[in-house]
């Protein structure tokens, strides 16, 4: 009943534009001013041309400026601070080769409006200002390249030997996060032994796992590099941090990596932008199911001694689930080969792990 | 529809006087296909199924190309007015849309998996439906058989079929708006695992499947029709009609084709390699899921693969949607300046250079994915090269209108609000091209701002100046100017209110693709702004109801069309005021010069038809223009 009444009602209206306009252009016709010679709108065209530049300019740059304190996400990393400046001066650069153009096209367009009796200049083509506007643009394009190129080739470089790692893996609707734990060594994580307990995979029978933990939060500590170490166990995912300036999907069966060196803890972000609620966020940036909008984990950047003494105060996964390790044992000893080669050989059939959960 | 008589044929008069020496005879090709329509029209009318609906006339197919491409508009539109209010006013009741939407709106709320749906959606409409075959089906087939001067395509019955398949992916994309577990919702990319298991979300099951088949059925009508836009244009050009003197929108028709040949197949390969490992168990780009409470056995595959190969297609299906913009834009800012169109060549030569370099572009798309940083280095030199062929385009629109004399028709308007969207839109494209720079800007509005300005709106407003300026070719009526300037000064407010905004949510790091953004401290500052954004985008797609109304209406009660209503110089404007099949009544005219002969100094008019030979000129030849009249 609703639909009908609504699509009735735009039905109507319809129909009285219709006679409205109908009634216009008959009224015209009586007139006299129903003729299709460039008059009027043509003049009046050429100064809306004009208004539109001026007024269009001046709600640009104003509320260019009223909102520019909330589009500049305060920033917490190394690489960050050299971003935000590239990303400026480019902006700059666009801004005059935007203002130039638009200016004149404005212009133009309302100066040589139609004027009886002037003709327009036959103006077909001309070598050196086509040759002088190849080159120029060619010329901003190629420093701009060269620019973006060296910090491309610095950030996505290899992470310096004294990072920090820790693993972030993506999963409808979260994401979960692991420490190397003591060995600073990542253990083995196998999908196939993914359960309600062990969202991770950890394959215990790998020693290096045994002393990984799993955390809610993310924490690193200031000042000193981190490698993320990123995967996804379901869809594509996107590590996306944006006040550190990061950002890397999460491919499911291809583990993909960012390093960054954080600059501010959150403490002092806090207290810098006065507001004590105020945490880094990581959001996920590729499109993932239904609740991919609420995707969020939080980030602590801790002062380096904060962070170490978080890092010793945390329990390992194995230590919380000591029925997952004893379910590793047990079929160590049952099984004749040894559990790791289930990590590479396809054909393996899907270990029902964990039975008692 | 009343006028089908044709008119006494000025310019073809011209001609007969003028060319004694050099009469036009047609080639034995010309003169076949001429006497076939001769034949044609005299022994059989032809009944209205075969007129209207299953007709081999290029002018028709265009004008059903034309109004399902409408028809595509307006519900990609309705789609996007739809999510626009769920993130203008996340806290507000939807209740009221439940009548429509049904199960969709959940305790007032849209859901958001339905969210995704719309949005999705959205993407592959406009992008597929109403940019490549409402624009491109449109305009290539109503003007590359008249302004090169052909009777028809090179295969009126490929060209039939081309709409129909188009017709037919048309009715499978729009049934699965109305499947129980909804349309496609993995966004208009589709990026697999999320596309391939219905595990994921609701709408990669039938919704997906669905929405591949239609996307191969509209592949299929691609290639058709591009495979005769070139043919027609290599074969079926008329006497003296060199490739230097094409219009500038063949051209552009011409290399649009080229691209789509190239690129859609490949986009083909893609779904078709998505069904296999939806279908039957492969894993081209599956590996290590656990999903549902399961762990998936396929293994090996790489979703970074799909994603190459869809913008292998999905870069140059950009170009493809602006390049035809581009060149109506030409043609009618040169028309309508009174101006020759600055740097033919140039402009030739800038439209060759996108489209080779729109072919080796794609990954900048994928910067962040994992891809090798190497290639990421590779792709960014590339991708910023494009810079200069597109800026080469825009100096050269300004130098046309610098001096020139304009007339401000609607068609005219449209075209100056196509240069300075492309403008606005394509300098923060030198952002989202580098590198380094797209790792905070990736996924976020600030591209959502970018791509909606330089090849959405842009690509409308080509379409709509093509539509203003060829409606009297089409119809033989004009379309009123009053409702054109309110319907373009509506739009052009509108669709810069809407997309300037979404510059700053994006340079906030706002994420394209978010229900809402209430969760996030460092992306909950904008809500007033979204809101904005929201008015400013439903008031500016209402306002194309003015054009749909001044569409409809003119066709049937618009003003009588003269022949050549904009004074312009291109083969099209010879033809009766409707043309009918076969275009020229008598013989097709042959072509002497540059379809640009716009104020010529020495000649008493302002423009030289192209079938004007130089002898008839004698006063304003340019010395070897004389060289060639003598």
């Amino acid at each position: 009943m609703t639909v009908l009444t609504i699509l009735l009602v735009l039905v109507l209206l319809l129909v009285v534009f219709g006679l409205l306009f109908r009634l216009q252009i008959l009224t015209s016709i009586f007139s006299g001013t129903f003729t299709r010679d460039i008059g009027m709108s043509n003049s009046v065209n050429a100064v809306l041309m004009l208004v539109f530049l001026i007024g269009g300019g001046a709600w640009f740059a104003y509320s260019f400026v009223e909102n520019f304190g909330k589009m500049n996400p305060p920033i917490a990393s190394v690489h960050g601070h050299q971003m935000e400046r590239m990303f400026w001066i480019t902006m700059a650069v666009i801004g005059v080769a935007f203002a130039i153009t638009q200016i004149l096209l404005f212009v133009y367009a309302y100066k040589y409006q139609h004027k009886e009796g002037r003709r327009a200049y036959f103006f077909a083509h001309n070598n050196t200002i086509e040759v002088i506007w190849t080159i120029i643009p060619a010329i901003v394009m190629a420093s701009l390249i060269f620019a973006g190129w060296k910090a491309w080739t610095r950030i996505t470089g290899p992470a310096p030997k004294n990072s920090v790692v820790l693993e972030v893996m993506g999963k409808q609707f979260n994401w979960l996060v692991r420490y190397p734990g003591r060995d600073m060594k990542l253990g083995v994580v196998n999908y196939r032994m993914i359960d309600a307990v062990n969202e991770f995979g950890f394959d215990l029978s790998d020693k290096s796992a045994l002393d990984d933990f799993t955390t809610n939060e993310i924490h690193v500590p200031k000042g000193v590099p981190v490698l993320i170490k990123i995967r996804s166990r379901d869809v594509l995912h996107a590590v996306y941090m944006p006040q550190f300036r990061v950002q890397m999907y999460a491919v499911p069966g291809m583990p993909t990596r960012f390093w960054f060196t954080p600059t501010t803890t959150t403490d002092e972000m806090r207290a810098k932008l006065g507001n004590p609620k105020f945490n880094y966020e990581l959001a996920c940036n590729q499109l993932c199911g239904g609740s991919h909008f609420a995707m969020k984990a939080t980030i602590i950047v801790d002062e380096p001694d904060d962070y170490q003494n978080w890092y010793a105060a945390q329990q390992s996964f194995s230590q919380k689930n000591p029925d997952v390790l004893a379910a590793f044992k047990q079929k160590a000893k049952t099984m004749v080969a040894p559990v790791a080669a289930a990590t590479d050989e396809k054909k393996a059939p899907v270990m029902p792990l964990a039975a008692s959960n | 529809m009343s006028d089908l008589t044709p008119k006494p044929n000025l310019s073809a008069g011209v001609q007969a006087q003028g060319g004694v020496g050099s009469a036009p005879v047609p080639t034995a090709e010309h003169g076949d296909h001429l006497l076939h329509d001769d034949h044609d029209h005299e022994h059989h009318d032809q009944h209205w199924l075969w007129k209207y609906v299953f007709s081999q006339d290029h002018k028709v197919i265009a004008k059903q190309f034309l109004i399902t491409g409408m028809f595509w508009a307006i519900l990609g539109g309705t789609l996007s007015s739809l999510f626009r209010l769920q993130l203008g006013w996340p806290e507000s009741s939807l209740e009221w849309l439940k009548p429509f939407l049904g199960g969709w709106i959940q305790a007032g709320k849209l859901n958001p998996e339905f969210y995704l749906a719309l949005v999705t959606m959205h993407g592959t409409i406009m992008v597929f439906f109403v940019l490549t075959a409402g624009l491109s089906g449109t305009f290539s087939n109503f003007l590359i058989p008249l302004q090169v001067g052909a009777r028809d395509m090179a295969s009126g019955f490929m060209n039939m079929l081309s709409y129909w398949f188009f017709f037919l992916s048309g009715i499978i994309m729009f049934s699965s708006l109305f499947i129980e577990t909804g349309p496609a919702a993995a966004g208009w990319t589709i990026y697999p695992p999320l596309s391939a298991l219905p595990q994921a979300i609701p709408g990669s099951g039938t919704g997906m499947t669905l929405w591949l088949v239609s996307m191969v059925f509209f592949i299929v009508s691609q290639l058709l029709g591009g495979v005769n836009y070139v043919t027609t244009v290599i074969n079926l050009r008329t006497r003296g009609m060199s490739m230097s003197k094409l219009p500038l929108t063949i051209w552009a028709f011409f290399l649009t084709a080229i691209l789509g040949i190239l690129s859609f197949p490949v986009l083909f390969s893609a779904a078709l390699l998505l069904v296999f490992d939806r279908s039957f168990g492969t894993s081209f780009f599956l590996s290590d899921i656990y999903i549902a409470g399961q762990a998936l056995s396929n293994q090996g595959g790489s979703p970074v693969l799909f994603q190459h190969l869809f913008w292998f297609l999905g870069h140059p299906e950009v170009y493809i949607v602006i390049m035809p913009a581009m060149g109506m834009v030409s043609e009618v800012l040169a028309t309508n300046a009174r101006k020759p169109i600055f740097g033919y060549r140039a402009m030739i030569g800038s439209l060759i250079g996108i489209s080779l370099l729109s072919f080796v572009v794609w990954a900048h798309h994928m910067f962040v994915t994992g891809m090798n940083p190497f290639l990421g280095s590779v792709f960014m030199f590339l991708t910023l090269i494009i810079a200069v062929p597109s800026g080469v385009k825009v100096f050269n629109w300004l130098a046309t209108l610098w001096r020139g004399n304009i007339r401000f028709t609607a068609a005219m308007l449209f075209a100056i609000g196509f240069v300075s969207l492309f403008i606005s839109g394509g300098l923060t494209g030198i952002i989202l091209g580098n590198a380094t720079l797209d790792i905070q800007m990736h996924n976020t509005y600030f591209v959502v701002a970018h791509f909606h300005l330089v090849m959405g709106s842009s690509a409308f407003f080509g379409l709509f100046a093509g539509v203003y300026h060829w409606f009297p070719k089409m119809f033989g009526r004009m379309m009123d100017e009053k409702l054109g300037y309110i319907h373009f000064w509506l739009t052009f407010a509108g669709v810069y209110l809407v997309f300037m905004p979404m510059h700053y949510v994006g340079i906030a790091g706002f994420p394209r693709r978010y229900y809402a953004w209430t969760g996030f401290d460092a992306f909950s500052q904008f809500a007033d702004m979204n809101k904005f954004i929201s008015i400013a985008a439903i008031i500016a797609f209402l306002g194309q109801f003015i054009f749909i109304f001044n569409f409809f209406y003119s066709i049937f009660r618009g003003r009588r069309a003269t022949q050549n209503p904009w004074n312009s110089t291109t083969l099209e404007w010879t033809t009766p005021i409707i043309p009918g099949h076969g275009n020229w009544p008598g013989e097709i005219p042959a072509v002497y010069r540059w379809p640009y002969d716009y104020s010529k100094p020495g000649s008493d008019v302002d423009f030289i038809p192209q079938n004007v030979p130089y002898s008839q000129t004698q006063s304003s030849n340019l010395p070897y223009e004389q060289e060639l009249a003598d």
